[in-house]
Order: C-alpha cells, then structure tokens, then sequence
C-alpha cells in the first residue's frame, strides 16, 4: 500500500512518501520515514515487502557511505543509480531476492543536473522526469504527464505534486493520512511540509 | 628505481582543455625489426604509451614487462568500474588502484616489487583534466607538468621555466615537444623515438584520447620546425624522374 512520488524541476528533485506502516488492514504507525538521504545531494524512496525495504535501504545506505569515505568523492547520481539496479539485479537472481521498489533522486554537482531514476524490484531502472510507485502511480502519472514543467521553480514543482496527493486523497479507497517530503538541490537534502 | 632513471623518458603537461603526453622510445638497434609493431593503434603504440580506458591514457618508465601487467590490471580495474557503475573511472581512483598493487608488493617478503613509473593523463566529471605520477612504492601524486626517467632533472627544470599557468593545449603540445627535443641524447626528432598522446574533448564534451601513429608525429615535428629538415626533400621524386 506504499504510494510514492517523485518529479524533477530547475535545478531540483522532489521526492514524497506516505508515512503508513501497515501490516494487514491494521495500521501500526503513521510518522515512518520511508526516504533515506543516501548522500549529501542523494535521496531514496523505498517500498514494497515490509522488513525487505528498510534492510535493503540500509545495505544501500552503507555501502554508499563506504564508497564515500574510501574514495575521495561520492557517487554522482546516474553512477549511485547503476549500483542500486546492480545491487537489486543480484539479489534477483539469489535464492531469496529482496521485493524493493525505489525512486533514486539527486543533484550532480559536477554537472548542475538533477537526475531521477525509476527502479523497480526486477531491476529495471530509467532515468525519468517524473516518477511514482504503488496505488498513487494510478492516478498521479496522468497529472504529472499533463502538469509537469522541468523548468519549474520548486513552488509550481510542489503545487503539482499537491494536486497528485490530492487526487490520490479523493479517488483511492484507502488514503495515507500523510507524507513526508524531501527535495534535493545545490545546497543538499532538506524536507519541506506539504 | 634503478630502471626508472635509464629509461626513456616520458613527460606530460596539464593545461585547462587537455593533457599532453610524450615519450622517448630507447632504440635497440639498426637490426630490430620494428615492422610488426602496432605503431599508434587504438590502444596505443605498444611500447610507452598506453590507453588505459576511453577516459585515461598512461605513459610508463621502468621495465617493460612489469609495465605491461600494470597496464592490463589497469584496463581491468577500469572495466570493473564500467562494470559497477556505469561511469568511466575517476582518474585519481584509477590511480589509487594500481598503487595499491604496487604498494602490496613493498610489503610482502618473497616478491620483487614492480620497477615501474607511470604518468596518467585523465579526464573525469569530478576535477576535469588531470595528471598523475606513481612511482614504484606505491605513493602516487597530482602535477601540472612532470617527467619520469632518464634525465628527468633537466626536463624538471625546463618545465619549470616555461609552464605558465591558464596553459593551452596547444602550447603544451609545443612546450612538451621543445623539452623533449632538449632533453633526448639525438639532434633531431623523429617518430621511430617518439611518442606521442593528446587527451581533450570532443564536440560533446566526452574525453577523447588521440595516441599519434609515425606519419602523425612526423607531421607534427615538422610543423614545429622539429623535425628533420633535408629528409623531407631527398624524399619527394623530381620531375624528372617521373617515368611512364
């Protein structure tokens, strides 16, 4: 029941997620904070298999951190991206495969570009300007098709994804009360409320 | 160590769109024959200057055969890299790899370590166009012009003279050139002891590396008015030799 959205815009990514822990029909907790800050200027989204997400997430996280502190600079973007889908493309073909799906945003600071990269469990993954996961994808990717601008400044980019959110709140059966925010640009990762 | 500074000497130039590389080929003698040599191929002339990756050329000083198993555990690590992370290696990580290998060999009993210097010339996202020299401890530093091998003291201080910061790659070219011509033991250059290496950006700003075959150095020689002067003549038929 995870929804997660992602878009891009001048200079930034915006990724959201709902804050719902469920397990069966009952919710167990509603402040869970399923976008980890990979990097300075790096941001994943998780969902799908509870228990699968937050292990693979923290794998991802660490070893990211690693490459960090062996090497003199971190990945960018497109270079994280591959080694997420490479990560999850093994784990595939393993004896128990990790059911994660994810949406990888960051800023380039050596190029000035955003990047966003849709991944899903089977290891697919394509550089998108916008993106969603779970039931919300339903409704919101024909908003996003119709209203996303890249050139947008980070309030119009933030008034589209309000109306997928809104959409989502009037049209799906069982709504996440809330989401959490991030948006990465130039200066890091900050969270804004919606 | 002792290898290094007999070796032919390599020399390469920083400057803000491109890196120059030029070494010295030790001719054996009159008798070696050079005609099956790959001269300037696509992954390099086969005896100094080398291609490592798209992204990475390497000049080496020292003895050839260690040299040759750096080169192919360079290739390697850069294709792992590829590999991992679809990106071209950093150049200073490639660095890092090959002085770990060296480094391994200084510490375990048993095994000689390798008598190589490199110099690499390189282009990533992170700090554009680079230049790097390891010698064979393992410890591995970045330049805006450096040689290694026979020599290395003069070409060092000619370097020093004549490298001017905001340098453009063609003035390195000619800066590369004029060192080489005054540190080399022969009067005039030639490409059967020289080679030669350019690594800029192509029109969609991707690293393109350009290792020169013979006639291409010979060219260039000549356009610098180093090359040898009456060869050119004797070379061209007279018109009156023309026969049907």
């Amino acid at each position: 029941m995870d929804i997660s959205f992602a878009l891009t815009g001048k200079g930034y990514v915006i990724v959201a997620a709902d804050t719902t822990a469920a397990r069966s029909i009952v919710k167990m907790k509603v402040d869970e904070d399923k976008i980890k800050v990979l990097s300075p200027h790096l941001l994943m989204a998780f969902s799908g298999e509870p228990g699968d997400t937050v292990q693979f997430a923290e794998y991802i996280e660490r070893n990211i951190r690693l490459y960090q502190i062996r090497n003199t600079y971190a990945l960018r973007p497109p270079s994280a991206a591959s080694w997420i889908r490479r990560a999850l493309a093994d784990s595939l073909r393993s004896r128990r495969p990790y059911s994660v799906n994810l949406l990888v945003g960051g800023y380039d600071t050596s190029t000035h570009t955003p990047h966003l990269y849709w991944v899903d469990y089977l290891g697919t993954m394509s550089e998108v300007p916008f993106a969603a996961h779970g039931y919300g994808a339903y409704f919101a990717l024909s908003l996003l098709d119709r209203y996303h601008d890249p050139e947008a400044s980070l309030e119009d980019g933030l008034a589209t994804l309000r109306r997928c959110l809104d959409e989502v709140a009037k049209r799906l059966v069982v709504t996440p009360e809330k989401y959490k925010v991030k948006v990465v640009d130039k200066d890091g990762v900050r969270e804004v409320e919606i | 160590m002792e290898a290094i500074s007999h070796a032919g000497i390599v020399i390469g130039v920083l400057s803000k769109d491109g890196v120059v590389l030029a070494a010295e080929k030790k001719v054996t003698g009159k008798l070696l024959d050079m005609s099956g040599a790959t001269g300037g191929s696509y992954g390099g002339s086969g005896e100094k200057i080398f291609l490592l990756n798209s992204n990475v050329i390497s000049g080496v000083a020292g003895i050839t055969a260690d040299a040759n198993s750096l080169v192919n555990y360079a290739r390697q690590a850069a294709q792992r890299h590829l590999f991992s992370y679809n990106e071209d290696i950093p150049v200073e990580l490639l660095a890092q790899r090959l002085c770990d290998l060296k480094q391994g060999y200084t510490q375990y009993g048993g095994l000689r370590p390798f008598g190589v210097s490199l110099l690499y010339a390189g282009y990533d996202p992170h700090y554009q166009f680079q230049l790097y020299h390891s010698d064979p401890s393992g410890n591995y530093s970045g330049w805006k012009a450096t040689c290694i091998g026979a020599n290395n003291g003069t070409a060092t201080s000619l370097l020093k003279q004549d490298y001017k910061e905001d340098i453009s790659v063609e003035d390195a070219i000619e800066l590369v050139l004029k060192v080489m011509s005054k540190t080399m033991d022969s009067t005039t250059l030639g490409s059967e002891k020289l080679e030669f290496a350019t690594l800029t950006l192509d029109a969609s700003k991707q690293p393109k590396a350009k290792i020169y075959n013979p006639a291409e150095i010979d060219a260039l020689l000549q356009k610098h008015g180093l090359g040898k002067k009456e060869e050119g003549d004797a070379a061209a038929p007279a018109p009156g030799d023309l026969t049907l």
